[in-house]
Protein backbone atom coordinates (compact mmCIF):
# COMPACT_ATOMS: atom_id res chain seq x y z
CA UNK A 1 0.00 0.00 0.00
CA UNK A 2 1.23 3.46 -0.87
CA UNK A 3 2.34 5.56 2.00
CA UNK A 4 0.05 8.53 2.43
CA UNK A 5 1.59 11.97 2.43
CA UNK A 6 -1.69 13.73 3.29
CA UNK A 7 -1.26 13.36 7.04
CA UNK A 8 -1.74 16.79 8.60
CA UNK A 9 1.46 18.30 9.88
CA UNK A 10 -0.07 21.44 11.30
CA UNK A 11 -2.38 20.19 14.01
CA UNK A 12 -4.01 23.59 14.55
CA UNK A 13 -5.27 23.58 10.97
CA UNK A 14 -7.60 20.68 11.79
CA UNK A 15 -8.22 21.18 15.46
CA UNK A 16 -11.57 19.46 15.94
CA UNK A 17 -11.32 16.79 13.28
CA UNK A 18 -7.88 15.80 14.35
CA UNK A 19 -8.95 15.26 17.93
CA UNK A 20 -12.50 14.00 17.36
CA UNK A 21 -13.50 12.41 14.03
CA UNK A 22 -16.18 14.43 12.28
CA UNK A 23 -18.66 11.55 12.40
CA UNK A 24 -18.37 11.31 16.18
CA UNK A 25 -18.75 15.06 16.62
CA UNK A 26 -21.85 15.18 14.44
CA UNK A 27 -23.26 12.11 16.16
CA UNK A 28 -22.82 13.85 19.50
CA UNK A 29 -24.41 17.01 18.10
CA UNK A 30 -27.37 15.08 16.75
CA UNK A 31 -27.82 13.33 20.09
CA UNK A 32 -27.74 16.61 22.00
CA UNK A 33 -30.24 18.21 19.61
CA UNK A 34 -32.57 15.22 19.75
CA UNK A 35 -32.30 15.14 23.54
CA UNK A 36 -33.18 18.83 23.86
CA UNK A 37 -36.10 18.37 21.43
CA UNK A 38 -37.43 15.47 23.48
CA UNK A 39 -37.13 17.38 26.76
CA UNK A 40 -38.93 20.37 25.20
CA UNK A 41 -41.66 18.07 23.93
CA UNK A 42 -41.96 16.35 27.29
CA UNK A 43 -42.29 19.63 29.18
CA UNK A 44 -44.93 20.87 26.73
CA UNK A 45 -46.80 17.57 26.98
CA UNK A 46 -46.64 17.63 30.79
CA UNK A 47 -48.04 21.19 30.82
CA UNK A 48 -50.87 20.21 28.46
CA UNK A 49 -51.68 17.25 30.71
CA UNK A 50 -51.64 19.50 33.77
CA UNK A 51 -53.93 22.03 32.09
CA UNK A 52 -56.36 19.29 31.01
CA UNK A 53 -56.32 17.80 34.53
CA UNK A 54 -57.07 21.16 36.11
CA UNK A 55 -59.78 22.22 33.68
CA UNK A 56 -61.46 18.92 32.85
CA UNK A 57 -61.05 16.71 35.91
CA UNK A 58 -64.80 16.45 36.42
CA UNK A 59 -65.74 16.61 32.75
CA UNK A 60 -67.42 13.35 31.59
CA UNK A 61 -66.73 12.04 35.09
CA UNK A 62 -68.77 8.88 34.57
CA UNK A 63 -66.48 7.84 31.75
CA UNK A 64 -63.15 9.15 33.01
CA UNK A 65 -63.31 8.36 36.75
CA UNK A 66 -63.87 4.62 36.18
CA UNK A 67 -60.76 4.72 33.95
CA UNK A 68 -58.85 6.37 36.78
CA UNK A 69 -60.03 3.68 39.20
CA UNK A 70 -59.09 0.98 36.68
CA UNK A 71 -55.62 2.51 36.38
CA UNK A 72 -55.16 2.51 40.17
CA UNK A 73 -56.37 -1.09 40.24
CA UNK A 74 -53.95 -2.03 37.48
CA UNK A 75 -50.80 -0.22 38.51
CA UNK A 76 -51.49 -0.15 42.25
CA UNK A 77 -53.52 -3.04 43.61
CA UNK A 78 -52.46 -5.34 40.78
CA UNK A 79 -48.79 -4.86 41.63
CA UNK A 80 -49.18 -5.50 45.37
CA UNK A 81 -48.08 -9.18 45.25
CA UNK A 82 -44.87 -8.43 43.35
CA UNK A 83 -44.18 -5.40 45.56
CA UNK A 84 -44.60 -7.69 48.55
CA UNK A 85 -42.11 -10.12 47.08
CA UNK A 86 -39.63 -7.33 46.33
CA UNK A 87 -40.04 -5.96 49.86
CA UNK A 88 -39.38 -9.39 51.32
CA UNK A 89 -36.23 -9.74 49.23
CA UNK A 90 -35.09 -6.18 50.09
CA UNK A 91 -35.73 -6.80 53.77
CA UNK A 92 -33.83 -10.07 53.80
CA UNK A 93 -30.92 -8.99 51.64
CA UNK A 94 -30.33 -5.37 52.59
CA UNK A 95 -31.81 -4.78 56.01
CA UNK A 96 -31.14 -8.18 57.54
CA UNK A 97 -27.47 -7.97 56.65
CA UNK A 98 -27.12 -4.34 57.78
CA UNK A 99 -28.67 -5.10 61.15
CA UNK A 100 -26.48 -8.17 61.57
CA UNK A 101 -23.34 -6.19 60.65
CA UNK A 102 -24.20 -3.29 62.97
CA UNK A 103 -24.72 -5.75 65.79
CA UNK A 104 -21.27 -7.25 65.21
CA UNK A 105 -19.78 -3.80 65.82
CA UNK A 106 -22.14 -3.09 68.69
CA UNK A 107 -23.79 -0.23 66.79
CA UNK A 108 -27.38 -1.46 67.02
CA UNK A 109 -28.57 2.01 67.99
CA UNK A 110 -27.81 3.18 64.43
CA UNK A 111 -30.20 0.66 62.86
CA UNK A 112 -33.12 3.06 62.65
CA UNK A 113 -31.08 5.85 61.05
CA UNK A 114 -29.69 3.54 58.38
CA UNK A 115 -33.08 1.96 57.67
CA UNK A 116 -34.68 5.35 57.16
CA UNK A 117 -31.83 6.60 54.98
CA UNK A 118 -31.69 3.50 52.81
CA UNK A 119 -35.24 2.21 52.60
CA UNK A 120 -37.51 5.20 53.24
CA UNK A 121 -35.54 7.89 51.43
CA UNK A 122 -33.80 6.05 48.60
CA UNK A 123 -34.41 2.41 47.80
CA UNK A 124 -38.16 2.27 48.52
CA UNK A 125 -39.35 4.99 46.13
CA UNK A 126 -36.84 4.08 43.40
CA UNK A 127 -37.49 0.32 43.53
CA UNK A 128 -41.25 0.86 43.33
CA UNK A 129 -40.87 3.32 40.47
CA UNK A 130 -38.71 0.83 38.57
CA UNK A 131 -41.27 -1.90 39.10
CA UNK A 132 -44.13 0.25 37.83
CA UNK A 133 -42.01 1.42 34.90
CA UNK A 134 -41.15 -2.15 33.94
CA UNK A 135 -44.63 -3.55 34.30
CA UNK A 136 -47.04 -0.71 33.54
CA UNK A 137 -44.94 1.94 31.80
CA UNK A 138 -43.83 -0.37 29.00
CA UNK A 139 -47.39 -1.62 28.52
CA UNK A 140 -48.56 2.01 28.31
CA UNK A 141 -46.16 2.83 25.44
CA UNK A 142 -47.16 -0.30 23.56
CA UNK A 143 -50.91 0.26 24.04
CA UNK A 144 -50.85 3.94 23.14
CA UNK A 145 -48.25 3.52 20.38
CA UNK A 146 -50.32 0.80 18.74
CA UNK A 147 -53.49 2.87 19.09
CA UNK A 148 -51.73 5.84 17.52
CA UNK A 149 -50.24 3.76 14.71
CA UNK A 150 -53.67 2.28 13.92
CA UNK A 151 -55.25 5.74 13.79
CA UNK A 152 -57.43 5.36 16.90
CA UNK A 153 -56.33 8.76 18.18
CA UNK A 154 -57.73 10.49 15.07
CA UNK A 155 -60.92 8.49 15.60
CA UNK A 156 -61.17 9.82 19.17
CA UNK A 157 -60.66 13.38 17.96
CA UNK A 158 -63.25 12.91 15.22
CA UNK A 159 -65.76 11.90 17.91
CA UNK A 160 -64.93 15.04 19.90
CA UNK A 161 -63.09 13.10 22.62
CA UNK A 162 -59.90 14.75 23.88
CA UNK A 163 -57.18 12.03 23.75
CA UNK A 164 -55.21 13.68 26.57
CA UNK A 165 -58.29 13.74 28.76
CA UNK A 166 -59.37 10.19 27.90
CA UNK A 167 -56.03 8.39 27.67
CA UNK A 168 -53.35 10.40 29.46
CA UNK A 169 -54.99 12.02 32.49
CA UNK A 170 -56.21 8.75 34.12
CA UNK A 171 -52.79 7.17 33.57
CA UNK A 172 -50.80 10.07 35.04
CA UNK A 173 -53.02 10.45 38.13
CA UNK A 174 -53.43 6.70 38.59
CA UNK A 175 -49.73 5.94 38.32
CA UNK A 176 -48.68 8.83 40.59
CA UNK A 177 -51.10 7.72 43.32
CA UNK A 178 -50.21 4.05 42.82
CA UNK A 179 -46.47 4.60 43.14
CA UNK A 180 -47.03 6.58 46.34
CA UNK A 181 -49.24 3.86 47.86
CA UNK A 182 -47.01 1.01 46.69
CA UNK A 183 -43.92 2.69 48.11
CA UNK A 184 -45.56 2.95 51.52
CA UNK A 185 -46.43 -0.75 51.39
CA UNK A 186 -42.94 -1.65 50.19
CA UNK A 187 -41.32 0.29 53.02
CA UNK A 188 -43.56 -1.26 55.68
CA UNK A 189 -43.08 -4.79 54.32
CA UNK A 190 -39.31 -4.32 53.88
CA UNK A 191 -38.81 -2.97 57.40
CA UNK A 192 -40.89 -5.81 58.84
CA UNK A 193 -39.22 -8.57 56.85
CA UNK A 194 -35.80 -7.08 57.66
CA UNK A 195 -36.56 -7.34 61.34
CA UNK A 196 -37.77 -10.89 60.80
CA UNK A 197 -34.43 -11.77 59.19
CA UNK A 198 -32.48 -10.14 62.00
CA UNK A 199 -34.64 -11.96 64.53
CA UNK A 200 -33.96 -15.29 62.84
CA UNK A 201 -30.23 -14.56 63.08
CA UNK A 202 -30.58 -14.05 66.83
CA UNK A 203 -29.67 -10.37 66.70
CA UNK A 204 -30.33 -9.01 70.19
CA UNK A 205 -32.71 -6.20 69.29
CA UNK A 206 -36.30 -6.21 70.51
CA UNK A 207 -39.21 -5.11 68.27
CA UNK A 208 -39.89 -2.27 70.67
CA UNK A 209 -36.34 -0.92 70.38
CA UNK A 210 -36.38 -1.39 66.58
CA UNK A 211 -39.63 0.55 66.19
CA UNK A 212 -38.42 3.26 68.56
CA UNK A 213 -35.21 3.65 66.60
CA UNK A 214 -37.16 3.96 63.33
CA UNK A 215 -39.54 6.49 64.86
CA UNK A 216 -36.66 8.53 66.22
CA UNK A 217 -34.90 8.55 62.85
CA UNK A 218 -38.02 9.57 60.92
CA UNK A 219 -38.87 13.25 60.74
CA UNK A 220 -41.92 15.00 59.24
CA UNK A 221 -39.66 16.02 56.39
CA UNK A 222 -39.22 12.37 55.46
CA UNK A 223 -42.96 11.93 54.96
CA UNK A 224 -43.14 15.05 52.84
CA UNK A 225 -40.10 13.94 50.84
CA UNK A 226 -41.59 10.47 50.35
CA UNK A 227 -44.85 11.96 49.12
CA UNK A 228 -43.23 14.44 46.73
CA UNK A 229 -40.73 11.95 45.40
CA UNK A 230 -43.18 9.15 44.70
CA UNK A 231 -45.75 11.47 43.12
CA UNK A 232 -42.98 12.95 40.91
CA UNK A 233 -41.75 9.50 39.89
CA UNK A 234 -45.28 8.41 39.01
CA UNK A 235 -45.97 11.56 37.03
CA UNK A 236 -42.61 11.32 35.21
CA UNK A 237 -43.12 7.68 34.22
CA UNK A 238 -46.70 8.24 33.08
CA UNK A 239 -45.94 11.45 31.17
CA UNK A 240 -42.85 10.01 29.43
CA UNK A 241 -44.53 6.74 28.47
CA UNK A 242 -47.69 8.50 27.26
CA UNK A 243 -45.59 11.04 25.34
CA UNK A 244 -43.57 8.36 23.58
CA UNK A 245 -46.69 6.39 22.71
CA UNK A 246 -49.02 9.20 21.83
CA UNK A 247 -47.47 12.55 21.10
CA UNK A 248 -45.42 11.71 18.04
CA UNK A 249 -46.48 10.13 14.76
CA UNK A 250 -45.52 6.49 15.00
CA UNK A 251 -45.73 3.40 12.84
CA UNK A 252 -46.29 -0.09 14.15
CA UNK A 253 -42.66 -0.99 13.59
CA UNK A 254 -41.59 2.02 15.67
CA UNK A 255 -43.42 0.94 18.83
CA UNK A 256 -40.54 -1.23 20.08
CA UNK A 257 -38.03 1.64 19.71
CA UNK A 258 -40.43 4.04 21.40
CA UNK A 259 -40.77 1.63 24.32
CA UNK A 260 -37.04 1.35 24.95
CA UNK A 261 -36.64 5.11 24.54
CA UNK A 262 -39.42 5.70 27.07
CA UNK A 263 -37.73 3.39 29.58
CA UNK A 264 -34.38 5.15 29.18
CA UNK A 265 -35.88 8.64 29.48
CA UNK A 266 -38.09 7.69 32.45
CA UNK A 267 -35.16 6.15 34.26
CA UNK A 268 -32.88 9.08 33.51
CA UNK A 269 -35.42 11.66 34.63
CA UNK A 270 -36.30 9.73 37.81
CA UNK A 271 -32.61 9.52 38.76
CA UNK A 272 -32.20 13.24 37.99
CA UNK A 273 -35.20 14.18 40.15
CA UNK A 274 -33.93 11.87 42.88
CA UNK A 275 -30.60 13.68 42.79
CA UNK A 276 -32.34 17.06 42.98
CA UNK A 277 -34.27 15.94 46.06
CA UNK A 278 -31.08 14.59 47.65
CA UNK A 279 -29.29 17.87 46.91
CA UNK A 280 -32.04 19.86 48.66
CA UNK A 281 -31.96 17.46 51.56
CA UNK A 282 -28.21 17.85 52.05
CA UNK A 283 -28.06 21.60 51.56
CA UNK B 1 -76.08 19.06 22.94
CA UNK B 2 -78.72 21.29 21.28
CA UNK B 3 -79.07 20.36 17.62
CA UNK B 4 -78.61 23.30 15.31
CA UNK B 5 -81.29 23.30 12.64
CA UNK B 6 -80.07 22.78 9.09
CA UNK B 7 -82.01 24.59 6.41
CA UNK B 8 -82.41 23.06 2.99
CA UNK B 9 -80.00 25.43 1.27
CA UNK B 10 -77.53 25.72 4.10
CA UNK B 11 -73.92 25.39 3.08
CA UNK B 12 -72.67 22.77 5.47
CA UNK B 13 -69.04 22.74 4.33
CA UNK B 14 -67.26 25.50 2.41
CA UNK B 15 -63.65 25.29 1.32
CA UNK B 16 -62.11 28.47 -0.08
CA UNK B 17 -58.69 28.39 -1.75
CA UNK B 18 -57.75 25.38 0.32
CA UNK B 19 -54.46 23.49 -0.05
CA UNK B 20 -54.28 20.05 1.50
CA UNK B 21 -51.02 18.76 2.96
CA UNK B 22 -49.67 15.27 2.46
CA UNK B 23 -49.88 13.12 5.58
CA UNK B 24 -46.28 11.95 5.11
CA UNK B 25 -44.74 15.40 4.69
CA UNK B 26 -46.90 18.10 6.28
CA UNK B 27 -45.27 20.96 4.32
CA UNK B 28 -45.99 19.56 0.87
CA UNK B 29 -49.31 20.39 -0.77
CA UNK B 30 -51.00 17.32 -2.22
CA UNK B 31 -54.04 19.16 -3.56
CA UNK B 32 -54.24 22.90 -4.19
CA UNK B 33 -56.79 25.59 -5.03
CA UNK B 34 -59.90 23.82 -3.77
CA UNK B 35 -63.06 25.93 -3.86
CA UNK B 36 -65.79 23.55 -2.86
CA UNK B 37 -69.24 24.09 -1.43
CA UNK B 38 -71.33 21.30 -0.02
CA UNK B 39 -74.99 22.01 0.64
CA UNK B 40 -77.19 20.23 3.16
CA UNK B 41 -78.52 17.00 1.69
CA UNK B 42 -75.85 16.66 -1.01
CA UNK B 43 -74.52 13.20 -1.84
CA UNK B 44 -70.98 13.60 -3.20
CA UNK B 45 -68.60 10.98 -4.47
CA UNK B 46 -64.99 12.03 -4.97
CA UNK B 47 -62.86 9.53 -6.83
CA UNK B 48 -59.13 9.36 -7.28
CA UNK B 49 -56.31 6.91 -7.47
CA UNK B 50 -54.60 5.67 -4.31
CA UNK B 51 -52.20 8.22 -2.89
CA UNK B 52 -53.86 11.19 -4.61
CA UNK B 53 -54.97 12.64 -1.25
CA UNK B 54 -58.57 11.49 -0.76
CA UNK B 55 -58.21 10.75 2.97
CA UNK B 56 -56.33 14.01 3.50
CA UNK B 57 -59.05 15.94 1.66
CA UNK B 58 -61.74 14.41 3.89
CA UNK B 59 -59.73 15.16 7.05
CA UNK B 60 -59.44 18.84 6.03
CA UNK B 61 -63.06 19.13 4.86
CA UNK B 62 -64.26 17.73 8.20
CA UNK B 63 -62.05 20.12 10.17
CA UNK B 64 -59.94 17.25 11.52
CA UNK B 65 -56.70 18.56 9.97
CA UNK B 66 -55.78 22.15 9.28
CA UNK B 67 -55.38 23.16 5.66
CA UNK B 68 -51.99 24.35 4.41
CA UNK B 69 -53.72 27.40 2.96
CA UNK B 70 -57.23 28.76 2.62
CA UNK B 71 -60.26 28.60 4.89
CA UNK B 72 -62.64 25.83 5.92
CA UNK B 73 -66.12 26.75 7.13
CA UNK B 74 -68.40 24.22 8.80
CA UNK B 75 -72.06 25.23 9.11
CA UNK B 76 -71.06 28.82 8.39
CA UNK B 77 -68.31 29.01 11.01
CA UNK B 78 -64.66 29.16 10.12
CA UNK B 79 -62.93 26.36 12.02
CA UNK B 80 -59.48 26.19 10.44
CA UNK B 81 -57.93 28.45 13.08
CA UNK B 82 -59.80 27.11 16.11
CA UNK B 83 -58.60 24.71 18.80
CA UNK B 84 -60.27 21.36 19.47
CA UNK B 85 -62.88 22.34 22.06
CA UNK B 86 -63.85 25.68 20.54
CA UNK B 87 -65.93 24.19 17.75
CA UNK B 88 -67.19 21.04 19.46
CA UNK B 89 -70.86 21.64 18.51
CA UNK B 90 -69.90 21.79 14.83
CA UNK B 91 -67.48 18.89 15.14
CA UNK B 92 -70.16 16.61 16.59
CA UNK B 93 -72.39 17.29 13.58
CA UNK B 94 -69.75 15.76 11.29
CA UNK B 95 -69.25 11.99 11.40
CA UNK B 96 -66.17 10.21 10.06
CA UNK B 97 -66.04 6.68 8.70
CA UNK B 98 -62.36 5.93 8.30
CA UNK B 99 -60.92 3.50 5.78
CA UNK B 100 -59.13 0.19 6.33
CA UNK B 101 -61.38 -1.18 9.06
CA UNK B 102 -62.64 2.14 10.39
CA UNK B 103 -60.03 2.73 13.11
CA UNK B 104 -62.20 1.13 15.79
CA UNK B 105 -61.12 1.06 19.43
CA UNK B 106 -59.66 -2.42 19.63
CA UNK B 107 -59.83 -2.65 23.42
CA UNK B 108 -63.61 -2.14 23.41
CA UNK B 109 -66.42 -4.36 22.13
CA UNK B 110 -68.61 -3.22 19.24
CA UNK B 111 -71.33 -1.89 21.55
CA UNK B 112 -68.75 -0.16 23.76
CA UNK B 113 -67.31 1.48 20.64
CA UNK B 114 -70.73 2.97 19.98
CA UNK B 115 -71.47 3.83 23.61
CA UNK B 116 -68.17 5.66 24.24
CA UNK B 117 -68.91 8.91 22.35
CA UNK B 118 -72.47 9.00 23.70
CA UNK B 119 -71.38 8.48 27.31
CA UNK B 120 -68.49 10.93 27.00
CA UNK B 121 -70.60 13.79 25.70
CA UNK B 122 -73.60 13.15 27.95
CA UNK B 123 -71.59 12.20 31.04
CA UNK B 124 -73.54 9.01 31.62
CA UNK B 125 -72.91 5.31 32.05
CA UNK B 126 -73.08 2.67 29.33
CA UNK B 127 -76.38 1.34 30.73
CA UNK B 128 -78.05 4.72 30.14
CA UNK B 129 -77.41 4.61 26.40
CA UNK B 130 -77.89 0.86 25.90
CA UNK B 131 -81.25 1.33 24.19
CA UNK B 132 -79.89 3.88 21.77
CA UNK B 133 -76.85 1.73 20.99
CA UNK B 134 -79.09 -1.28 20.36
CA UNK B 135 -81.21 0.78 17.98
CA UNK B 136 -78.21 1.84 15.88
CA UNK B 137 -76.89 -1.74 15.89
CA UNK B 138 -80.24 -2.98 14.62
CA UNK B 139 -80.37 -0.33 11.90
CA UNK B 140 -76.91 -1.33 10.69
CA UNK B 141 -77.50 -5.08 11.03
CA UNK B 142 -74.86 -5.53 13.71
CA UNK B 143 -76.91 -6.94 16.58
CA UNK B 144 -75.20 -10.32 16.39
CA UNK B 145 -71.76 -8.69 16.60
CA UNK B 146 -72.57 -6.39 19.55
CA UNK B 147 -70.34 -8.16 22.05
CA UNK B 148 -67.49 -9.03 19.68
CA UNK B 149 -64.18 -7.27 19.75
CA UNK B 150 -63.27 -5.53 16.48
CA UNK B 151 -60.21 -7.74 16.05
CA UNK B 152 -62.48 -10.77 15.62
CA UNK B 153 -64.45 -9.23 12.75
CA UNK B 154 -63.41 -9.13 9.12
CA UNK B 155 -62.73 -5.90 7.26
CA UNK B 156 -66.24 -5.56 5.80
CA UNK B 157 -67.93 -5.90 9.21
CA UNK B 158 -65.43 -3.59 10.89
CA UNK B 159 -66.20 -0.98 8.25
CA UNK B 160 -69.87 -1.34 9.08
CA UNK B 161 -69.15 -0.93 12.81
CA UNK B 162 -67.27 2.27 11.93
CA UNK B 163 -70.42 3.52 10.20
CA UNK B 164 -72.53 2.60 13.22
CA UNK B 165 -70.11 4.39 15.57
CA UNK B 166 -70.17 7.52 13.41
CA UNK B 167 -74.00 7.41 13.38
CA UNK B 168 -74.24 7.08 17.18
CA UNK B 169 -73.93 10.86 17.60
CA UNK B 170 -76.57 11.37 14.84
CA UNK B 171 -74.42 13.65 12.67
CA UNK B 172 -75.82 15.81 9.87
CA UNK B 173 -72.81 15.23 7.64
CA UNK B 174 -71.08 11.92 7.11
CA UNK B 175 -67.61 11.70 5.56
CA UNK B 176 -66.82 8.19 4.35
CA UNK B 177 -63.32 7.22 3.30
CA UNK B 178 -63.42 4.31 0.87
CA UNK B 179 -66.24 2.54 2.75
CA UNK B 180 -66.39 -0.38 0.31
CA UNK B 181 -62.80 -1.47 0.94
CA UNK B 182 -62.98 -5.13 1.84
CA UNK B 183 -66.72 -5.30 1.04
CA UNK B 184 -68.04 -7.72 -1.53
CA UNK B 185 -71.37 -8.97 -2.80
CA UNK B 186 -74.14 -8.41 -0.28
CA UNK B 187 -72.04 -5.97 1.73
CA UNK B 188 -71.71 -3.66 -1.30
CA UNK B 189 -75.43 -3.65 -2.00
CA UNK B 190 -76.17 -3.15 1.70
CA UNK B 191 -73.90 -0.08 1.81
CA UNK B 192 -75.35 1.47 -1.35
CA UNK B 193 -78.91 0.88 -0.17
CA UNK B 194 -78.26 2.12 3.37
CA UNK B 195 -76.47 5.29 2.23
CA UNK B 196 -79.29 6.00 -0.25
CA UNK B 197 -81.82 5.77 2.60
CA UNK B 198 -79.58 7.87 4.84
CA UNK B 199 -79.37 10.50 2.14
CA UNK B 200 -83.16 10.49 1.83
CA UNK B 201 -83.60 10.75 5.61
CA UNK B 202 -85.31 7.36 5.72
CA UNK B 203 -82.68 5.20 7.41
CA UNK B 204 -84.25 5.69 10.83
CA UNK B 205 -81.18 7.49 12.22
CA UNK B 206 -82.47 11.01 11.79
CA UNK B 207 -85.54 12.48 10.13
CA UNK B 208 -83.35 14.92 8.21
CA UNK B 209 -81.60 13.83 5.01
CA UNK B 210 -77.93 13.29 5.78
CA UNK B 211 -75.23 15.03 3.76
CA UNK B 212 -72.80 12.42 2.44
CA UNK B 213 -69.30 12.74 1.04
CA UNK B 214 -67.77 9.50 -0.09
CA UNK B 215 -64.20 9.06 -1.27
CA UNK B 216 -63.63 6.07 -3.48
CA UNK B 217 -61.08 4.77 -5.90
CA UNK B 218 -63.49 4.87 -8.85
CA UNK B 219 -67.07 5.93 -9.62
CA UNK B 220 -68.24 2.37 -10.08
CA UNK B 221 -70.64 1.44 -8.36
CA UNK B 222 -71.48 4.92 -7.04
CA UNK B 223 -72.52 6.55 -10.32
CA UNK B 224 -76.08 5.28 -10.03
CA UNK B 225 -76.48 6.43 -6.42
CA UNK B 226 -74.62 9.65 -5.70
CA UNK B 227 -75.89 12.99 -6.98
CA UNK B 228 -72.69 15.01 -7.31
CA UNK B 229 -69.28 13.89 -8.49
CA UNK B 230 -65.72 15.10 -8.11
CA UNK B 231 -62.45 13.79 -9.42
CA UNK B 232 -59.05 14.20 -7.81
CA UNK B 233 -56.20 14.26 -10.29
CA UNK B 234 -53.13 16.35 -11.03
CA UNK B 235 -53.28 17.96 -7.56
CA UNK B 236 -56.71 19.45 -8.31
CA UNK B 237 -60.29 18.69 -7.39
CA UNK B 238 -62.41 18.72 -10.55
CA UNK B 239 -66.11 19.12 -9.86
CA UNK B 240 -67.79 17.14 -12.59
CA UNK B 241 -71.41 17.95 -11.83
CA UNK B 242 -74.42 15.67 -11.49
CA UNK B 243 -75.26 12.18 -12.67
CA UNK B 244 -76.18 13.39 -16.17
CA UNK B 245 -72.71 14.89 -16.65
CA UNK B 246 -70.94 11.75 -15.53
CA UNK B 247 -72.98 8.99 -17.13
CA UNK B 248 -71.73 7.89 -20.50
CA UNK B 249 -68.55 9.96 -20.25
CA UNK B 250 -65.81 7.39 -20.57
CA UNK B 251 -62.98 9.88 -19.94
CA UNK B 252 -63.94 10.25 -16.28
CA UNK B 253 -63.71 6.58 -15.53
CA UNK B 254 -60.64 5.66 -13.66
CA UNK B 255 -59.04 2.33 -14.30
CA UNK B 256 -59.42 -0.42 -11.75
CA UNK B 257 -56.77 0.08 -9.08
CA UNK B 258 -53.82 -2.23 -9.37
CA UNK B 259 -51.57 -3.59 -6.67
CA UNK B 260 -48.90 -1.13 -7.79
CA UNK B 261 -51.34 1.76 -7.22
Amino acid sequence: MEKTSAAPKDVTAYPLEFLVPRSYASLLGRKILSFSRTIRGLVAFALITLAVTLTKFNHAARVIHPLLRAQIQRSGVGLLPIVGLLALALGFIVIGQTVALLTQFGAQNLTGVIMVAVIVREVGPMATALLVLAKIGTATVIELGTARALGEIEALEALGIDPVHYLVMPRVLGQALSIFALTVYLIVFALASGYLFAFLQDVPISPRVYVHQLAAALGWGDFLLLFLKTISFGAIIAVVTCYEGLARPIRLDGVATATTRAVVYSLGLCVFVDAVFMFYLLV
Amino acid sequence: MEPIAATALEKVIELTGVAVASSDSPDVALIEGIDWEISAGDYWVVAGRPGVGKSELLAVAGGQNRPLAGAVRLFGREVSGLGGDEWLPERLRVGFVFDEGGRLFNQLTVEQNLALPLCYHRDCEAGDVAGEVREILELTGLTAQARSFPGRLNLAWRQRVALARALALRPDVLLLDNPLSGAQGRHVSWWLDFLARLSAGQAGVSDRPATLIVCAEHFNPWSAHARRFGLLRDHRLEQLGGRAEVEGREDFWLPEPTAAG
